[in-house]
């Protein structure tokens, strides 16, 4: 662990952009959305996911689909959830709770900053907010909690065989 | 009034980011199935391998607000206002499916319950429940 503050350990600098960019890299859901981490601050991870028309939820506005959003958030709430573990280990979402103040500006880019406040033994739990220019003009508000340490844990191609009843 | 449902459906269809999910509404009556066919993008977690958790939330966003949308015999999509996603089971490399249900409608604020399901549709992999605020119809709407 680089760094400890009153809000737990986390790991920061360029060890930790690393970190969470091969995350990022080997999502494909996030390749296909082109999200880049733009930084890693006092915990708090910023990622940004550009604008393409593809990803309109209205053809005729350009503004992002609200389901880009809850996608761009769960991730990056998984992203400052990464940072606090000591280990890259598997992480899945419990539940994710989103709060939609308005569209996001046409045309624009989307930012969020996301941040880990506490990791339990087996439970994180994020707080994340998403923005075009400042936080303090958010689009939408969002709070996830993280399985942590499944252990029971879901070994490589866990999914590609039949579950047994 | 069929033809109406059906127009919402292709308005499903003109919607880029429906298309970027690969989605597409199959109607029965006014009962709306999404279905969300397995692609490699929708991937999250490559090892298992395992859907992206927000595609998941995003196709039961869609799916509640496309339902919404016919039952209130809107023209326009209403538009979120809070959502959440409870994930019960990893979402796994094939076909997922998802329904809403319309728990209360008001003058502007509608309750909607949604799942998403793939082999089994009493084994869904996740739940969501939000509130939308319902289109204003302007001129001489219901």
């Amino acid at each position: 662990m680089s760094k400890d503050s009153k809000d737990g350990a986390y790991w920061e600098g360029e060890e930790a952009l690393q970190r969470i960019r091969t995350m990022s890299d080997f999502t494909p859901q996030c390749r296909a959305l082109g999200v880049e981490v733009v930084s890693i601050r006092d915990g708090a991870v910023r990622a940004r996911v550009p604008y393409k028309p593809e990803i309109a939820g209205d053809p005729d506005t350009g503004v992002i689909a609200g389901g880009v959003i809850t996608t761009f958030l769960d991730h990056v709430c998984g992203m400052a959830t990464f940072i606090k573990l000591s280990e890259p280990t598997p992480i899945a979402t419990i539940d994710l709770r989103i709060d939609y103040m308005r569209a996001a500006a046409p045309g624009r880019a989307v930012l969020a900053e996301a941040f880990c406040h506490k990791v339990g033994r087996n439970v994180a739990f994020v707080r994340a907010v998403a923005f075009e220019d400042e936080p303090s003009n958010p689009v939408a508000h969002a709070t996830a909690t993280f399985m942590v340490n499944p252990t029971a844990a879901r070994k490589m191609g866990a999914n590609l065989r039949e579950r047994r009843k | 009034m069929s033809e109406e449902r059906e127009r919402l459906a292709a308005a499903l269809a003109r919607v880029p980011y429906a298309a970027f999910l690969g989605v597409r509404a199959e109607l029965k009556g006014d009962e709306l199935t999404l279905v969300m066919p397995f692609s490699e993008h929708l991937i999250g977690n490559p090892a298992l391998p395992a859907l992206h958790g927000g595609v998941v939330g995003a196709l039961m966003e869609l799916t509640a607000l496309t339902q919404l949308a016919i039952t209130s015999k809107s023209n326009t999509f209403p538009k979120t206002i809070d959502i959440g996603v409870d994930y019960l089971r990893s979402g796994r490399p094939k076909d997922t499916y998802a329904r809403a249900r319309v728990v209360k409608i008001g003058r502007r604020i509608a309750n909607v319950q949604a799942e998403a399901w793939q082999s089994e549709r009493s084994a869904p992999i996740a739940a969501m429940h939000g509130h939308f605020l319902l289109a204003d119809e302007g001129d001489g709407g219901s």
